[in-house]
């Protein structure tokens, strides 16, 4: 993103493409649900939207976290207990998700950005691992069960979200939300002295920025994006569980934002699609879908570490040097 | 003492990244001579040694040792051909004593100094030989970065001024050392900016300036050309 | 019976010895991730699979080639160092000189890999493995019977790290490793091979991971899974003692099995979550770990 925008500004030919582009997707977006499984979508749409949180915080401040499914996870638990055992309206409790996630990550981005780099990433796991041991003992989590048969409920009272297209068109309309809140951190001001950190930690310093407090904020705005998905998630699909507090979870939106190029806008998107329709696709193969991620891990890290929308950003910024 | 050069090095162009540092470097060292490097700070004196050892690795040209052809070696494929390096950051290592700081570089011919004749030469380094590397004094260490180079047998050692932050007196010092190493028949390439201190020990001088040679002449030319050096190396 | 603060003593000392078994895991891996660390600049996430695949290597050349344990004990080693020295040959070598966050996500790629493998072929139930004739049954101390596997167990393990600590402090290969972890770029201007070198650490470390497999097998049962969450936990035992220091590798990871020991006796909930809390505790007061100098 950092790469791309300043490209797409610096071509008004191509800057028209890319509204058209996202106009046209945006249309697609709508009138995805009358040709596809409303509830396949709202899946990807879920975790497009954990990737890009997660993203917020890799692509543009260089950190690591290896712990993002205990925001995800938590999140998922939260909003579930306050929909099912409070009676919680869904909005509302997708909220609290995010509210609660918020909160988790203030306190594990407190721990984690005393140590940098390599040691960020494991205190994070470490983290992220000592949650998921308390989601299996707490007792409102229900261990292995987990919250199942949360109700949809209805949207603000009214809108029954037990209908598949409300419940899509409430997901895309937090998944944009997300999205939207997402760039408007990246081009604020903020943003810029969180690329800054990134570029150079030390000069950021010696400018007389609080890095750790700019680090921290970031931390706390990718837990609550990233709540936001899992809260929203547990209302899709009606339950909360282990799987999305666990480790393996945290690979998973690592995968999605590294195959669909870090720091870049739509990139973590593509990702979240890919990964999430090969898990589907896969779903009635035999082939163990935990040795394709670790493929796919291995072949990015070695051969194409830009990422798929990265390399094709790449790809055009050469182009036009080429042909000029 | 051979008239065919030991070390050539011809139209040597080295880049750091993507900034060209060193435009077509020539250099000569026969036997049992010692060479200095003169220049400004920047002009590529230490480059130049980086680029000869092979540290720094982007590099066109000509480095040859006798016959053998070192741009396509591996670091330490350079280094067993018979190239000993004594960095300017001295690089004695924290987490080694001194006795095993001196054994580290492995021998790359018969020729090298035992470790008994290095003790006599550098008693402090016998005395303070189960000490940390690192604690010793700046003169010390520069003494061991140079005695481990001499155990090693190599044919030609490469010094990054070794007088840099020393006190007179160690300076003095390490004055002797080299005078010995080259009754020895050491052959001694050297960058130095102490011009009393190289006017002891060099055979033949090169000026560098902006990652060229520019000038070279032979040591007892010295002071009829302190003026000109002067000015070129603005001291 | 005697107790101590209300809690029978045997049940105690045997909750110390379980703690120190787990110990002298969480010190052999711990010991194995610094050495890697020291010299690669790569956190070794396949570290735990390493492990996972020296425990089935012994429980395969068991059942399929009737090799009993004293050999496996050499022989697992040797094959999973034979394949992490392809792994770093072929993949990590690309990796040097990147951010270092690159080899952490090849190596938990590779984790997966060989995770999913296991799974997919041997099913997620753990996998019985008897200790060797010699070491069954118990031995009574006195004050309570441990079983001999077990003490075998804690004496192998204390015997590899000293080992292990030796070979780096006291050998030349020791200085090489020690001078390379330092500058790296003048130890092969020395002419020392230092590739070699690298390639060298990296399997002696999946080796040293794989033995503690082996050790393992008896005593939890075989299984795909076995490692991954242990090399979270192996993770915190790492920053809790700063990677700097061998030494204070090997420390940390024997108390810290035994204050996770003292736990299960005194507050069994919080058991599975101490060692976390402890990480989080020292990053707050030392944040560079216990034997850590601040990089």
């Amino acid at each position: 993103m950092a790469v791309g925008t300043q490209y797409l500004a610096e071509q008004p030919r191509l800057r028209t493409t890319s509204f058209v582009l996202g106009g046209v997707a945006l249309a697609a977006l709508l009138a995805a649900p009358f040709f596809f499984y409303p509830i396949f979508l709202m899946s990807i749409l879920c975790f497009a939207l954990f990737a890009c949180a997660f993203n917020l915080l890799i692509g543009y401040v260089g950190l690591l976290s290896f712990g993002h499914a205990a925001f995800f996870g938590g999140a998922a638990y939260f909003t579930a207990h306050a929909v099912k055992v409070w009676g919680w309206e869904p909005l509302s409790g997708i909220l609290l998700g995010a509210a609660g996630a918020a909160g988790m990550g203030l306190i594990i981005g407190f721990l984690a950005i005393r140590r940098q780099g390599i040691y960020f990433a494991m205190i994070t796991l470490a983290l992220s691992q000592m949650f998921a041991f308390i989601c299996l003992q707490a007792p409102f989590t229900h261990g292995e069960d987990g919250i199942q048969g949360v109700p949809r409920g209805h949207l603000l009272g009214i809108i029954d979200l037990n209908q598949p297209h409300a419940m899509y068109y409430l997901t895309l309309a937090i998944f944009l939300f997300g999205l939207f809140a997402i760039w408007r951190i990246v081009n604020s001001p903020f943003g810029n002295i969180l690329k800054a950190i990134r570029e150079n930690e030390r000069r950021a310093i010696s400018l007389g920025y609080r890095v750790d407090r700019y680090k921290l904020g970031a931390f706390v705005m990718s837990a609550a994006l990233a709540g936001l998905a899992g809260g929203t998630k547990a209302i899709v699909f009606q339950f909360a569980t282990l799987t999305d507090v666990q480790w393996q979870m945290s690979g998973e939106v690592i995968l999605m934002t590294l195959l669909g190029g870090i720091g870049t806008m739509i990139g973590p998107i593509v990702g979240a699609g890919l990964v999430i329709a090969l898990q589907n696709y896969l779903a009635s193969s035999q082939f163990p879908v935990t040795v394709l991620i670790g493929i796919i891990f291995v072949i990015c890290v070695l051969l194409f570490r830009r990422g798929i929308v990265g390399e094709i950003l790449e790809f055009m910024k050469r182009k036009p040097k080429g042909t000029a | 003492m051979s008239n065919a050069p030991l070390l050539e090095v011809r139209g040597l162009n080295a880049w750091y990244g993507e900034s060209h540092v060193l435009h077509g470097v020539d250099l000569d060292i026969r036997e049992g001579e010692t060479v200095t490097l003169l220049g400004r700070n920047g002009a590529g004196k230490t480059t130049t040694l980086r680029a000869i050892m092979g540290i720094l690795r982007r590099r066109e040209g000509v480095i040859r040792l006798r016959d053998k052809d070192l741009l396509a070696l591996p670091l330490h494929k350079v280094a067993q051909a018979g190239i000993g390096y004594v960095p300017e950051e001295r690089g004695i290592f924290a987490s080694l004593t001194v006795a095993e700081n001196l054994t580290l570089p492995p021998n790359v011919s018969d020729g090298g100094m035992s470790i008994d004749e290095i003790y006599t030469l550098f008693p402090n380094l016998h005395e303070r030989r189960s000490s940390q590397g690192t604690k010793l004094s700046g003169g010390e260490q520069q003494m061991l970065a140079i005695a481990r180079i001499l155990r090693t047998g190599a044919k030609i050692i490469l010094l990054d001024e070794p007088t840099e932050g020393l006190a007179p007196v160690i300076v003095q010092r390490i004055g002797d050392v080299l005078i010995a190493l080259k009754e020895r028949g050491m052959t001694i390439l050297l960058v130095e900016q102490n011009f009393r201190f190289a006017r002891k020990v060099a055979d033949r001088f090169y000026l560098m300036e902006d990652g060229r040679m520019v000038n070279s002449f032979p040591g007892h030319e010295l002071d009829a050309r302190m003026d000109e050096l002067h000015e070129v190396l603005g001291v | 019976m005697s107790t101590i603060f209300g809690i029978p003593t045997p049940a105690l000392y045997g909750q110390i010895l379980i703690g120190l078994i787990n110990g002298s895991f969480y010190a052999m891996l711990s010991l194995g991730l610094a050495v890697i660390f020291g010299l690669l600049r790569v956190i070794n996430f396949t570290h735990g699979a390493q492990y996972m695949l020296g425990a089935f290597a012994a429980y395969l050349l068991l059942t399929y080639a009737g090799i009993s344990y004293w050999p496996s004990l050499v022989l697992a080693p040797l094959l999973v160092g034979a394949v992490a020295i392809v792994i770093e040959r072929f993949m990590l070598r690309r990796l040097y000189g990147l951010d270092p966050l690159y080899g952490l996500l090849l190596t938990f790629g590779l984790a997966l890999i060989f995770e999913g493998a296991f799974r997919h072929w041997f099913g997620a139930a753990g996998k019985p493995y008897a200790p060797p004739a010699q070491l069954t049954g118990a031995l009574n101390l006195g004050f309570m019977f441990m079983p001999i596997y077990r003490g075998w167990v804690v004496a192998a393990s204390l015997f590899v790290c000293l080992g292990t600590w030796l070979l780096i402090e006291k050998t030349r290969l020791g200085a090489y490793l020690r001078a390379a972890t330092e500058n790296a770029t003048l130890v092969q201007a020395f002419g020392v091979n230092v590739p070699l070198l690298l390639t060298l650490t990296y399997g002696l470390g999946a080796a040293l991971a794989a033995l503690a497999g082996v050790l393992a097998a008896p005593i939890y049962q075989v299984s795909p899974l076995m490692g991954s969450n242990l090399i979270i936990v192996v993770f915190a035992v790492v920053v809790v003692g700063g990677m700097g220091s061998i030494l204070g590798a090997i420390v940390t990871g024997y108390v810290l099995g035994v204050l996770e020991g003292l736990t299960k006796v005194f507050y069994p909930e919080a058991s599975s979550i101490v060692i976390f809390v402890i990480m989080a505790i020292v990053l707050l007061v030392r944040p560079a770990g216990l034997f850590g100098r601040e990089e």
